[in-house]
């Protein structure tokens, strides 16, 4: 079935580096800096990584950072509640706009 | 049931090499060591003799190499069981590693201990903790304190859910019970001189994570929860061999793992492969570089000693190490081996 996207699309991830190299050099460079142990763990990192990759809703960020996620050691539960971290801020900065609707209702109403 | 006696398809070590063989790789894995400087692969001096005393085991854990469980029958003879002793002796190697199955209900299981401590090697029992806990085991653990044998034990998990998931509903809380009464032994505490090493296999297809950063929580957690103390966590990773293949296969997974594998090849684990140092002798005399070769068939090259009974250390050292698909398995991120990362 043709579909917009394709889990085995992933592995090609590099050839979007063909036609500006130097700039996927540099995004690669970063990229591996940023997972890499600092104040924050590898696995802290690639739980954050898993949250927003819910909230971004991008299914080649869930399917690696599951992955990573287990391999840096975590558990099942905690990459359920990283989840639910992403969810309850996209609820919440949902939720909170209705403060935005209140103010413009109460400017419009008598 | 395990796969022999449910006569499945894999339960034949032809059809398991052929289903690896098909398995697309970008390179072999004779390729991969060769552009390391190892073409081929050699072994160095033995440091440990492994044997494997049977295939029997309380346990049927599903990512299990061996195919052990309760229905198999393979044990090491007496005659068998001579010859690795009698290599032994005959041998500077300082390490006998007793593995299967669980190695403990083989028949002379201590009386083997007891051989090789007299002969003053250092022994090693692979021990799946639950084996402690079946009435006529209960005093395995003080046998094994006086022989000051080091033992290696199974978990998966220090979630109950995730080791029951793997090895079995309830293994969790019996290898609870005996990690506590190998503690009360002096077990796994600092000082005692009795080493309590625990290991863990991913339950599922990825690799483990990282070993030090891992036993860190391990430890916490471990004593934490449940008051347990240990030594080591040593990380291993699964094999696409025997039960693991099985599940790779049913669940799909199979291509991707392998891809895993070779894709996370890791120069620098090349130099500790178990296989290098380690002689793994099978519960019939055949002699394999490490226990999974044991368990795909794969024996030794055929220029060097084939059984324990025309064995030397002298005809075993240098030869070339069998390799296939499936030793991606320990060369993959940080390495793996039955003395966890290699790296």
């Amino acid at each position: 079935m043709d579909t917009y996207y394709h889990p085995k699309d992933l592995g090609r991830f590099a050839e979007i580096g063909r036609e500006a190299p130097e700039l996927w050099q540099k995004f690669l460079d970063w990229y591996n800096a940023v997972f890499k142990e600092g104040a924050l763990t590898e696995r802290e990192k690639a739980l954050i990584a898993l949250g927003v990759a819910h909230a971004v809703q991008c299914p080649y960020c869930i399917d690696a950072f599951s992955t990573s996620s287990l391999e840096k050691g975590a558990t099942p539960e905690q990459m359920t509640e990283a989840v639910h971290v992403a969810a309850a801020i996209r609820g919440g900065a949902s939720l909170v706009h209705g403060v935005q609707m209140r103010g413009h209702v109460d400017k419009l109403a008598m | 049931m395990t796969l022999a006696n449910s006569h499945h398809s894999l339960s034949d070590t032809a059809t398991q090499r052929a289903t690896l063989a098909e398995v697309h790789t970008p390179r072999t894995f004779e390729d991969a060591v060769a552009g390391c400087g190892h073409a081929p692969l050699r072994a160095a001096a033995i440091s440990t003799l492994q044997i494997n005393l049977g295939k029997r085991c309380n346990q049927a854990c599903r990512h299990c190499h061996v195919d052990a469980g309760p229905d198999r029958r393979e044990v090491m003879p007496p005659h068998v069981v001579d010859a690795c002793l009698s290599f032994l002796d005959a041998s500077d190697i300082p390490t006998l590693d007793i593995t299967g199955g669980a190695p403990e209900m083989h028949p002379s299981f201590r009386d083997i201990v007891l051989r090789a401590r007299s002969a003053g090697r250092h022994v090693m029992d692979r021990c799946n903790l639950t084996i402690t806990q079946l009435p006529n085991y209960s005093d395995l653990p003080d046998f094994l304190a006086a022989y000051r044998v080091e033992v290696m034990a199974s978990l998966p998990s220090f979630a109950a859910r995730l080791t029951d998931t793997q090895r079995g509903s309830g293994v969790f809380e019996a290898s609870i019970a005996a990690l506590r009464r190998f503690n009360e032994l002096g077990y796994g505490v600092d000082g005692s001189g009795l080493l309590l090493h625990l290991v863990t296999n991913p339950v599922g297809a990825f690799l483990p994570g990282a070993q030090t950063a891992l036993e860190v929580d391990w430890k916490r957690e471990l004593q934490r929860r449940h008051g347990v103390t240990f030594n080591r966590l040593y990380t291993i990773t699964n094999m696409p061999i025997s039960r693991f293949l099985q599940f790779l296969i049913d669940s799909g997974n199979l291509q991707g793992y392998m891809d895993r594998l070779a894709g996370a090849f890791n120069p620098a684990a090349v130099d500790g492969l178990m296989c290098r140092n380690t002689l793994s002798v099978g519960w019939d005399g055949q002699l394999y570089d490490c226990d999974f070769n044991q368990m795909l068939e794969l024996g030794t090259a055929d220029e060097a000693p084939r059984t324990i009974f025309d064995a030397t250390p002298a005809a075993l050292a240098g030869r070339r190490i069998v390799v296939g698909p499936h030793c991606f398995g320990c060369t993959a991120g940080a390495g793996s081996s039955c003395g966890g990362a290699t790296v």
